[in-house]
């Protein structure tokens, strides 16, 4: 140290600046180019894997079975019924038949879908408590689940908010007629549908030696007809918070149109292959009112591939700006070629 | 520190008393010191936020964070804006703070200077802030002047004291101060502790050359004027000491108050951005009314039938009110089109580039060991878009150094350095200089090249001799001889001081002078001559004499003066001479030299006697006694025999005519402003190239009277009109367009022409009805020089051309009078040489040689504008891009100010995952290597037509980013609506969706920069890779299981990440929206390079087919001083003698010289101070004939 301050005494710094290629502005660089070959080639490289891609996304999407029925015009007496909140109590069923030409085979998977529900609408997003969902003893007056936060005596709702309390509850059982008047029921699993995070992470219920005694001094969600230690009440493990159909419900949808995945086909007996062809009826425990919001909805039953359903929306935009690249690299090279040399500034 | 912020009442007038402190205290002036720092540490939170919330867009940040603490409104959690906000806030806070603290150390090294106060009787050693008013302090040489000081004696003679100003005003050359004759024999301690003399004088003032006040003292008035004040900032130079009575201190005294705050200068684009934010603004409001309205609509018809499952909130009871609450909660969720980061990053950026300026070793002078300074960080990129050019002369164009070059002898011409063969040698192949070993008296210093000369004296050519005992004898130079030998030259113009010095070198060294003789070592004799008169220099005079009796009795004029004026006097018997001589003239003049024309008369005894009378009568006349000595003078200068010319070299700064040339390339105009005479601004401006004599015409506008400027400027613009028609190059004119659209017909007029304006003239034309006329006249010119401008005047035709040329001027100068032009131009540089640094303080940028200019605009403002404009399309097209995919989401969300992406990404989106990669493009990138932009000057053009960043390249960015961010939203939109993911579960899920965006998102703009970015470096790739590694991270940091658990109600994404970047079908949504997204681009870019490409382009891609074939062709165009070719049209005269008129007189008064150097006792006779009185007249007049009072005119050069 010494030595060096005394050096410095000796030589006043220099105010040269320091010869660094980075003071200098001298770094090496690449310096990349839109040169004729990389580009035309570029366009034609992903022209043809964007036309490749498109043409397998059609062929594997046109692959899926998937049958769709809306029930909302069938069973319209059903939600006039449900529209009177007097009548809340009051079971309606309904059923919607339908044939399979051929079997659907494979994994089948049943779905409900909802139009017009706007699940991505800001208050409806916000209205939850996270913490309450991962059983803790949380204050939710203070959450954004208002108004559907504590019932006007003070008890608070479980769960909380308009997601939960608008958790779509029609039950659904799905019947085979094997022949003309027996019927049997479709074996449909009620779990596995959720994701693995949300069900062990996100999700949990309050700690206690049972799910009645957690949920106690909480009262169920207005519109529910049951409380929601009650939700499954054959499967301990799908029951209250950790319920798949209320898991599901709660992860959100982006748009006002969307599917949920409901039941899966339990391959079992003469379902091993799949769905056999022949006649199906959905029986439905109407309880989820959509009409006064001109809301619809369906049932789906469906195969999947590797790329999901039977949406050829990826297929064909992919083969679409497939072609588009490709004839935009056609016409780029036309026009290169046609003007041969590079115009210099100085020709001009 | 705290003392120097008193508030003070206002004052009438100023009283002061000497040596009491009490008495003075009552006034409470301020004390000595001086305070320009802003904070300290506890107002500097306070303070600093303060001023920082004054700034528009950190006010709208504020009102921002206040609406989202609203909850209706809140569509975003209040830290999405709060963090950016602090940072920004943070960073300005630290450079303010370091700026301050600077601030603060200077002032405490000022105001800890020491000084020796006059306290109870004895002198003590204060510190600067601890001067009061009324204080009597002693200077000695080479000291600063601590505050504004009444002289009140001094240890010269007749209390006289020398000072340098330096600072003040940029001369160099010293003035003289005087005592009033009372005060200055108070010499001692003893006697000044007694004085107590009141002084009631003006008020603090900025006004410098103005003093008035009154001394009380002993019952008697005694009248002070600015000549009796040594004011702060002066250097006490030949001066032993002095003692001064402090009359205003610190705050009051006349160099601060003229330090006014400098204006804050912003730059084009910074208006064009503003401009921008405010239209961008504009289109958020509208964003928001379309959404609020779209909103309303929405919970009228859907959301009222919807409000079983979700009610509407308490506070709002009908579906119009719902759209006026999502109206303000879409202003905080689109507000980033207007991004917060914006400002801090072109901050970042510009600092970034002065430190690139800084560091310039080839911006750096080994010399005077200074690199260049950007003093102002916030100009660069306007570096890069200067159209005009003005430029001082003196010490900026030139070095002030004048070298005797060449001299004509009796029609033989010296002074051309040859080769061996006797031809004209080019610059740079000099062989030795002449030896001057014979003569001890020798300066080591002075350069000939060529031996003739000196071989003439020593063959004792009578011509010759005379020549040179001419230059020895008729001069105003005082010499100094500190040791035997050992001669300085004290001459007043560098003129002289070359002439006297050449003649010194060829063995007449003019060795000492008294009133009444000169000595001079003839060739080693001692010969002392009589001096009878010296015939002053004057402007109107243009010449000078002495009259000198050799030792042998005879009687003879010596006279040197311009060409013009001599060559009439002469006798006839000169004819043939004379026009050999005026062919070396020309020749000199041709190449930029400064003429001088010699000449000698012998005058008889009787004559002399009879005119020395006349001419004693005349000097002691009351009235008019001007005129009759100037008659006296006129009668004896004639029928003179010429000796010779001289030609004197006003010595260029290194590379100034080639500058010059390559900036004139790159299509930038160069203005000479000087404070010099027109003479000497033509001549410079040959001699840098600016003018040449292939020139069609150079116009000279020398009127008196506005008349007589219009009609010289209309007729210039008719000549350049007439010959534009005469040439006949297609363009021919109707003469109604002609007369009603002037300065586009000027615009494109052939020839090329200059203007010269004289600063009289220039008065007239700045005036108001005049001034478009002036414009349109010298705009058309390739070059204009005004000459005898004021700093003022510098100032007005700045301001002019930046009214109506709407472009971006520069100004560049060294001295005092150059800081009011300096601070006028947009950008402002200081040549930080001799002048003192007022300039330089003034300057945004500072460097010590004209040539860096190039650099400084060619390579570092080409390369910060690019720079710059690349960084602000790009930073407006990622906000879009970013930002309109909410405005889409609306239509699909009820318009209810759902966001698209998790709060975090909002926040990290601008401040984290994409401000490196665009801060590293706006820092590092380049398009063409250094070295082309100087070949090409070309290439500086984009920027001074503003092609790179102008409101079309905004809408192109702009749309640009819509169209991203359409893609962006909707290609999702069409995959997710209704597809399901590989195993069968939703995927259409809230956010799923926001990941899949917010991926794709980052991945497109990174694409993006990557193809925005031309000049990878390793920091870029560091950068661009890095952010892309950092998104990710965070991402999977964000939606992690821990941090969920310590926050469920902040993290609600968890687990997001990994299920939804598992999906293959996520991967191909975001793979086809970069595709679809980034192709155009590439194509139009593709197509642009290839059929329309920029000089730039073409630029790089010779570069790169160079390095490929490794061959090497230079295309430089060299640009040489050499002088081919002689004039051609009228003959051009290459006078220009800077010199100042009194100086004769002073000498011949001895008032200048030492006591103990001479008998003054025979002197005495004229009244002692009526050569000052004498010298401030001349300069009063000077300068009130529109007159610089420095310029180059009056600088001293010490041989």
């Amino acid at each position: 140290m010494t030595s060096k301050s005394r050096e410095d005494a000796q030589h006043p710094p220099s105010r040269c600046p320091d010869n660094s290629a980075f003071k200098q502005q001298k770094l090496s660089a690449w310096q990349p180019e839109l040169t004729p070959a990389s580009v035309l080639s570029g366009f034609i490289l992903i022209g043809v894997f964007c036309l490749t891609m498109g043409v397998c996304l059609i062929l594997s999407a046109r692959s899926v079975k998937e049958v769709q029925i809306n029930y909302s015009d069938k069973c319209l007496n059903c939600s006039k019924l449900r529209e009177n909140s007097s009548n809340w109590n009051t079971e309606c069923l309904c059923s919607a038949d339908f044939k399979l030409e051929e079997k659907i085979q494979g994994d089948v998977f049943m779905y409900y879908s909802l139009q017009n529900f706007y699940q991505n609408h800001r208050r409806y997003v916000m209205s939850r408590s996270n913490a309450q969902l991962l059983g803790r003893n949380t204050d939710i007056r203070n959450s954004n689940c208002a108004p559907f936060s504590t019932y006007r005596n003070g008890t608070p709702m479980a769960p909380c908010g308009a997601i939960a309390n608008s958790m779509f509850n029609d039950t659904i059982s799905l019947f085979y007629y094997t022949n003309l008047s027996t019927a049997i029921q479709v074996p449909l699993l009620k779990t596995g549908n959720s994701w693995w995070t949300d069900k062990y992470v996100k999700f949990h219920n309050p700690t206690s030696h049972n799910l009645t005694s957690a949920f106690a001094g909480t009262a169920r969600p207005p519109y529910w007809q049951k409380p929601a230690y009650l939700l499954d009440e054959e499967n301990e493990r799908n029951n209250g918070y950790i319920n798949d159909d209320f898991i599901i419900w709660m992860r959100v949808s982006a748009f006002h149109t969307f599917r949920n995945l409901h039941r899966r086909l339990s391959r079992t007996e003469q379902f091993a292959d799949g769905l056999p062809a022949g006649n199906y009826t959905f029986h439905i425990f109407y309880n989820f009112p959509v009409s006064r919001f001109k809301g619809k909805k369906y049932l789906i039953l469906s195969t999947v591939v590797w790329c999901g359903g039977s949406s050829l929306f990826l297929g064909i935009a992919y083969t679409v700006s497939g072609a588009v690249v490709m004839l935009a690299g056609f016409i780029i090279t036309a026009i290169h070629l046609k003007l041969k040399k590079r115009k210099t500034y100085f020709q001009r | 520190m705290e003392l120097c912020a008193q508030k003070r009442p206002p004052e009438d007038e100023r009283r002061v008393k000497a040596n009491a402190r009490d008495y003075n205290e009552k006034f409470q002036y301020a004390s000595n010191c001086i305070k320009t720092s802003k904070y300290n540490i506890v107002t500097f939170l306070p303070v600093n936020l303060f001023e920082q919330f004054q700034e528009v867009a950190n006010t709208y940040f504020l009102f921002l964070l206040i609406l989202q603490l609203i909850p209706q409104i809140s569509s975003l959690s209040w830290f999405t804006t709060i963090v950016p906000l602090v940072l920004v806030l943070t960073i300005t806070a630290v450079k303010d703070a370091t700026d301050d603290y600077f601030r603060h150390k200077s002032d405490n090294q000022v105001n800890n200077r020491q000084s020796q106060v006059l306290i109870n009787g004895t002198l003590q050693q204060e510190q600067w802030m601890n001067v009061r008013v009324g204080d009597i302090i002693k200077l000695e040489n080479n000291q600063f002047v601590a505050a504004d000081l009444l002289l009140l004696s001094s240890s010269e003679p007749h209390g006289l004291c020398y000072i340098e100003t330096a600072e003040l005003d940029g001369e160099t050359n010293m003035k003289v101060r005087q005592a009033i004759p009372v005060t200055s024999e108070l010499a001692d301690t003893s006697r000044l502790a007694q004085f107590d003399g009141e002084v009631i004088c003006e008020t603090p003032n900025n006004k410098l050359d103005k003093f008035s006040g009154t001394l009380y003292w002993k019952e008697n008035k005694y009248l002070l004027s600015n000549q009796n004040m040594l004011l702060r900032g002066c250097v006490l130079r030949n001066t032993e000491w002095c003692f001064g009575l402090v009359i205003f201190a610190g705050p009051d005294t006349k160099l601060m108050q003229n330090s006014g705050r400098t204006k804050f200068k912003r730059t084009s684009i910074d208006r064009l951005m503003n401009t921008l934010v405010l239209w961008i603004f504009g289109f958020l409001v509208c964003m928001g009314v379309i959404l609020a309205f779209g909103n309303a609509i929405w919970e009228y018809k859907v959301g009222a039938r919807f409000q079983m499952y979700l009610p509407w909130d308490t506070a709002v009871d009908s579906a119009a009110f719902s759209g006026f609450l999502s109206f303000w909660s879409y202003i905080i969720i689109l507000n980033t089109v207007v991004p917060i980061s914006l400002y801090v990053s072109v901050e970042v950026i510009r600092l970034g580039h002065s430190y690139f300026i800084n560091w310039d070793k080839k911006m750096y002078c080994a010399k005077r060991r200074t690199p260049a300074e950007a003093r102002t960080t916030t100009l660069n990129e306007e570096l890069g878009q200067v159209e005009y050019i003005f430029s001082d002369k003196t010490g900026t164009l030139t070095q002030n150094i004048m070298v005797f070059s060449k001299c004509s002898v009796h029609g033989r011409s010296y002074g051309d350095v040859q080769d061996m063969l006797g031809h004209k040698a080019e610059l740079g192949e000099r062989p030795e200089p002449v030896d001057f070993s014979f003569n001890p008296l020798a300066d080591p210093r002075f350069r000939f090249w060529d031996a003739g000369l000196l071989a003439a004296v020593q063959l004792g050519n009578p011509h010759v001799h005379e020549f040179f005992r001419l230059l020895s004898l008729c001069h105003t130079v005082m010499s100094e001889e500190k040791n035997e030998g050992e001669l300085y030259y004290k001459a007043q113009s560098p003129d002289e001081g070359a002439l006297v010095t050449a003649a010194r070198n060829f063995g007449f060294v003019f060795r000492a002078r008294t009133p009444k003789t000169i000595t001079v070592h003839e060739l080693g004799h001692a010969i002392t001559y009589q001096l009878l008169a010296i015939l002053d220099f004057n402007n109107v005079r243009k010449r000078m004499s002495v009259i000198v009796r050799n030792p042998e009795g005879k009687i003879r004029l010596y006279c040197k003066g311009a060409d013009t004026i001599l060559l009439e006097r002469l006798h006839p018997a000169n004819l043939e001479l004379a026009s050999i001589t005026t062919d070396h003239l020309n020749e000199y003049a041709g190449e930029g030299l400064r003429t001088l024309v010699l000449a000698y008369k012998d005058l008889e005894e009787g004559y002399y006697g009879d005119w020395a009378e006349r001419l004693r009568r005349a000097s002691l006349a009351p009235d008019a006694r001007e005129d009759r000595l100037a008659r006296l003078y006129d009668e004896v200068e004639h029928d003179m025999m010429l000796l010779g010319a001289t030609a004197i070299e006003d010595k260029l700064q290194q590379g100034v005519p080639e500058t010059i040339a390559i900036l004139t390339l790159a299509n930038i105009k160069i203005w000479v402003l000087t404070g010099d005479k027109p003479e000497t601004a033509v001549n410079i401006g040959y001699s840098c190239k600016m003018l040449t004599d292939d020139m069609t015409e150079v116009f000279v506008v020398t009127g008196h009277t506005v008349l007589e400027v219009r009609e010289e400027l209309r007729k210039a613009r008719e000549k350049m009109m007439d010959g534009s028609r005469s040439m006949g190059n297609g363009f021919s004119c109707q003469e109604k367009l002609c007369s009603s659209k002037l300065p586009s017909v000027l615009e494109a007029i052939a020839g090329e022409y200059a203007l010269v304006i004289n600063g009289h003239s220039l008065a007239h034309a700045l005036e108001a009805d005049m001034e478009l006329e002036f414009l349109e006249t010298a705009c058309a010119c390739k070059a204009v020089i005004c000459c005898r401008v004021t700093p003022l005047q510098k100032a007005q035709v700045v301001e002019l051309v930046k009214k109506y040329k709407k472009a971006v001027t520069l100004a560049i100068g060294d001295g005092a009078n150059d800081v009011s032009m300096i601070k006028t131009a947009h950008i402002g540089v200081g040549i930080s040489g001799l002048e003192g640094i007022q300039a330089v303080l003034a300057a945004d940028y500072s460097f010590s040689q004209f040539k860096f200019l190039q650099r400084l605009l060619l390579v570092h403002g080409r390369w910060s504008y690019l720079r710059m404009c690349k960084f602000l399309c790009y930073f407006f097209y990622k906000n879009f891009a970013f930002t309109m995919v909410h405005f889409w989401f609306g239509f699909f969300c009820g318009f209810s100010a759902q966001t698209v992406y998790d709060q975090y990404f909002i926040t990290l989106y601008n401040i984290v995952y994409t401000s490196l990669p665009v801060l590293a493009m706006g820092v590092f990138d380049q398009d063409v290597p250094e070295q082309r932009s100087m070949e090409y000057p070309k290439l500086y053009e984009p920027g001074q037509l503003n092609l790179l960043f102008n409101k079309r390249e905004f809408f192109i960015c702009i749309a640009q980013g819509i169209y991203t961010s359409v893609l962006m939203f909707f290609i999702p939109y069409g995959v997710f609506a209704d597809a399901t993911r590989g195993d069968g579960a939703q995927l259409a899920d809230y956010q799923s969706f926001a990941v899949t965006v917010a991926t794709s998102l980052v991945i497109v703009v990174s694409v993006q920069i990557g193809l925005d970015t031309g000049f990878w470096t390793a920091i870029n790739h560091f950068f661009i890779w890095g952010s892309l590694a950092v998104y990710f991270a965070i991402l999977f940091a964000m939606h992690s299981n821990g941090l969920f658990q310590m926050f469920p109600n902040q993290f609600r994404f968890v687990g997001n990440a990994q299920n939804t970047l598992a999906q293959p079908i996520v991967w191909l949504t975001i793979a086809l929206t970069t595709v679809v997204c980034i192709m155009p681009v590439v194509a139009f870019r593709f197509l642009k390079l290839d059929l329309k490409p920029e000089l730039s382009d073409t630029v790089r891609y010779t570069q790169l087919v160079r390095k490929k074939q490794k061959t090497q062709h230079r295309c430089m165009r060299r640009v040489g001083r050499g002088g081919g070719g002689g004039p051609r049209g009228p003959r051009r005269s290459g006078y220009a003698f800077s010199h100042q008129e009194g100086f004769g007189e002073l000498i011949m008064s001895g008032k200048n010289m030492r006591l103990s150097s001479l008998a003054l006792s025979s002197f005495a006779t004229r009244s002692s101070t009526s050569w000052i009185e004498t010298l401030r007249k001349k300069k009063g007049g000077d300068s009130s004939n529109a007159s610089s009072p420095s310029g180059g005119a009056d600088k001293t050069l010490k041989v």
